[in-house]
């Protein structure tokens, strides 16, 4: 957030704005009685981290053109993004309760003409990096420092267009480029690594010309560095961050629940998350 | 597998050549170098948010001429279709207007649902302009692109144009620049020929224009057929038949008005002539035009069939799917 003066001693921490993030996440799953929540779980400490330790932009000028962008590729986790959305406070905290309803602004899955801070219309995946070649390329155009955050899940790696788009990336030398790949190692048909290989992922982007680091994308403070050094890397290469993460992370009955990309959640299930993520945190 | 044609149909002798690249000229036709790419180069003088994009296809789409001009705005993106009007959504996003070319069946085929996802369902002001449109190369359907048309027009968002000749593709090039929005361009590229010069007319975006005036038939047409109905009036003439030519370059939006106009007159024969498959190109559009209008004249179409069409040289193609100009003039003969 463009905030270089923070006075607040109790500001919120990385730690309670990822809480936050995953609370939100978590009302609006309850509100719609479904949504990609064990994703929104596994990728709230990348977010947190994202829109209020990395990025640059204005709550109230989603538009600004000095901000950094962030795509979300993977359109169906607009919940996740939503809930980051509003703790940043470009999206009201009450339109949370208009979550995939009808005239809502908040559709499941993430489109640019819904959202305000929404930067592309996801849903088929793979589109996400194309654009950032093409924002990144823009971007120098204009001679901007505005860098282009793209997140993107491991399932997406299958996609041609995705190896299209590392490519010219590194081609295009794009260091202005930001790419987070979620390894949460679970996609539609069964786990990624199973659908279809994609490992060595970070020997395969090094060779295409990227700097890249692999963390643990629940480990706030190795996230926070993984971020400052995609930001200060000197060489111009586009840079990827690896993020290792848990599906359903801060809620232990949805951590150890079967595996699948869409979990299912009872109705009376959701108080008992939001509880769960309390307790959590209080431990 | 195909059948092997006999080696002469009615004494012609059998042509050679099923190259990629053929000229749609006919024999001292009088032509133009590149239109699109002079064009462009002109409007981008005056126009600094224009860049040019290609995915390997620079100097097939006459782009070459616009890099060789511009080198620091082309971006040359590989032979990498997706990844073309993906990063022409990303570009447009930041305020450009990229003119994005590549084949037609690649840009309809291979990446539609870029097209539809990151260009026209966000409504970023890209430009895409692709060669070998419908039945313009012999080299078989992986380079024809019989339903490109089909395939746009069934895309919000999406203005879709089919020029005839060089001198409509030059004013073609500012009018789209001037329309906010994503443009899906048919190209005619390398020596295109110019006809419409002689006829006093002058391109506007979602207009159909009358070429000629005739009372016995009516040819709606866009792209080269309105080219090959004006050859085949000459044809006609002869015979006594006059044969009015309605030019529709704007296939989307679809000049109704205009349609409806000329085509209620009574008392003519209504052929649309398309160089597309019969299916979802600008005969059904007219025809649905029509039906939903109330407007019933007698109608005929000329286009592709709907089947994988034969590799082959141009003018046998032509023939064999009565495009050319003969086969427009033979068919009407033959309804009239």
């Amino acid at each position: 957030m463009e905030t270089s003066t923070k006075t607040l001693t109790n500001a919120p921490t990385l730690a309670d704005r990822a809480y936050n993030v995953r609370r939100n996440a978590l009302r609006m799953g309850e509100v719609q009685g479904q949504g990609y929540i064990a994703q929104a779980l596994d990728i709230s400490d990348v977010l947190a981290v994202a829109y209020f330790h990395a990025m640059r932009y204005r709550p109230d000028d989603p538009s600004w053109e000095g901000r950094d962008r962030f795509l979300l590729s993977n359109g169906h986790y607009a919940i996740a993004l939503y809930a980051a959305l509003i703790e940043a406070g470009i999206v009201p905290e009450e339109e949370l309760e208009t979550y995939g309803s009808d005239e809502s602004r908040l559709p499941m899955s993430g489109m640019a003409s819904y959202t305000p801070g929404m930067e592309m219309s996801g849903g088929s995946l793979g589109l996400g990096l194309s654009i950032a070649v093409g924002m990144g390329l823009g971007l120098k155009r204009k001679k901007s420092d505005a860098r282009v955050y793209t997140l993107f899940s491991d399932g997406e790696l299958d996609e041609g267009s995705v190896w299209e788009a590392i490519q010219s990336a590194g081609h295009y030398k794009l260091d202005n480029l930001i790419g987070i790949v979620d390894v949460n190692n679970q996609q539609a048909d069964g786990p990624s690594t199973q659908v279809m290989a994609f490992e060595p992922l970070v020997d395969k982007l090094q060779a295409f010309g990227w700097f890249v680091q692999r963390v643990d994308g629940n480990d706030l403070g190795a996230v926070v560095a993984a971020f400052d050094a995609a930001k200060s890397h000197p060489e111009p290469k586009p840079r990827m961050i690896v993020a290792d993460t848990l599906m359903g992370k801060g809620v232990p009955f949805l951590e150890q629940r079967e595996k699948n990309h869409f979990i299912r959640v009872e109705q009376h299930e959701w108080q008992l998350a939001l509880a769960a993520l309390e307790s959590g945190r209080q431990a | 597998m195909k059948t092997v044609r006999s080696a002469s149909q009615a004494g012609k002798p059998r042509l050679t050549t099923s190259a990629m690249i053929a000229s749609i000229a006919s024999e001292g036709q009088k032509t133009k170098p590149a239109p699109f790419g002079h064009a462009l180069v002109e409007l981008a003088r005056s126009r600094p948010d224009v860049v040019g994009m290609t995915a390997d296809l620079g100097k097939y789409t006459d782009l070459h001429i616009f890099a060789k001009e511009f080198p620091d705005r082309y971006y040359q993106m590989g032979m990498a279709e997706q990844l073309l009007f993906g990063a022409a959504s990303g570009l447009a996003a930041e305020g450009f207007m990229p003119f994005a070319t590549t084949y037609a069946v690649f840009a309809s085929r291979r990446a539609y649902d870029f097209i539809h996802q990151t260009i026209a369902e966000e409504d970023r002001n890209v430009k895409i302009v692709c060669a070998l449109p419908g039945l313009t190369s012999g080299y078989g359907p992986s380079h024809q692109a019989a339903e490109d048309i089909a395939l746009f027009r069934a895309m919000p968002n999406m203005t879709v144009i089919d020029p005839c000749d060089a001198y409509e593709i030059e004013q073609l090039v500012p009018a789209i620049a001037a329309h906010q929005g994503p443009v899906y361009m048919r190209l005619l590229r390398g020596q295109v020929p110019v006809v419409l010069d002689e006829y006093d007319y002058k391109f506007e975006l979602g207009k159909a224009k009358l070429i000629r005036d005739g009372k016995d038939v009516l040819i709606i047409s866009s792209g080269i057929m309105t080219m090959r109905a004006l050859e085949a009036v000459q044809a006609l003439t002869n015979d006594h038949i006059e044969a009015a030519v309605l030019h529709v370059p704007t296939i989307k939006p679809l000049d109704a008005e205009t349609i409806l106009r000329e085509a209620g007159k009574s008392g003519r024969l209504v052929v649309v002539a398309e160089n597309h498959t019969t299916i979802g190109g600008l005969g059904e559009a007219v025809a649905a035009l029509l039906m939903r209008s109330g407007v019933h004249p007698p109608f005929r179409q000329i286009a592709l069939p709907d089947e994988f069409l034969d590799a082959g040289a141009l003018p046998t193609l032509h023939d064999r799917y009565g495009i050319s100009a003969a086969e427009v003039a033979r068919q009407i003969k033959q309804w009239l």
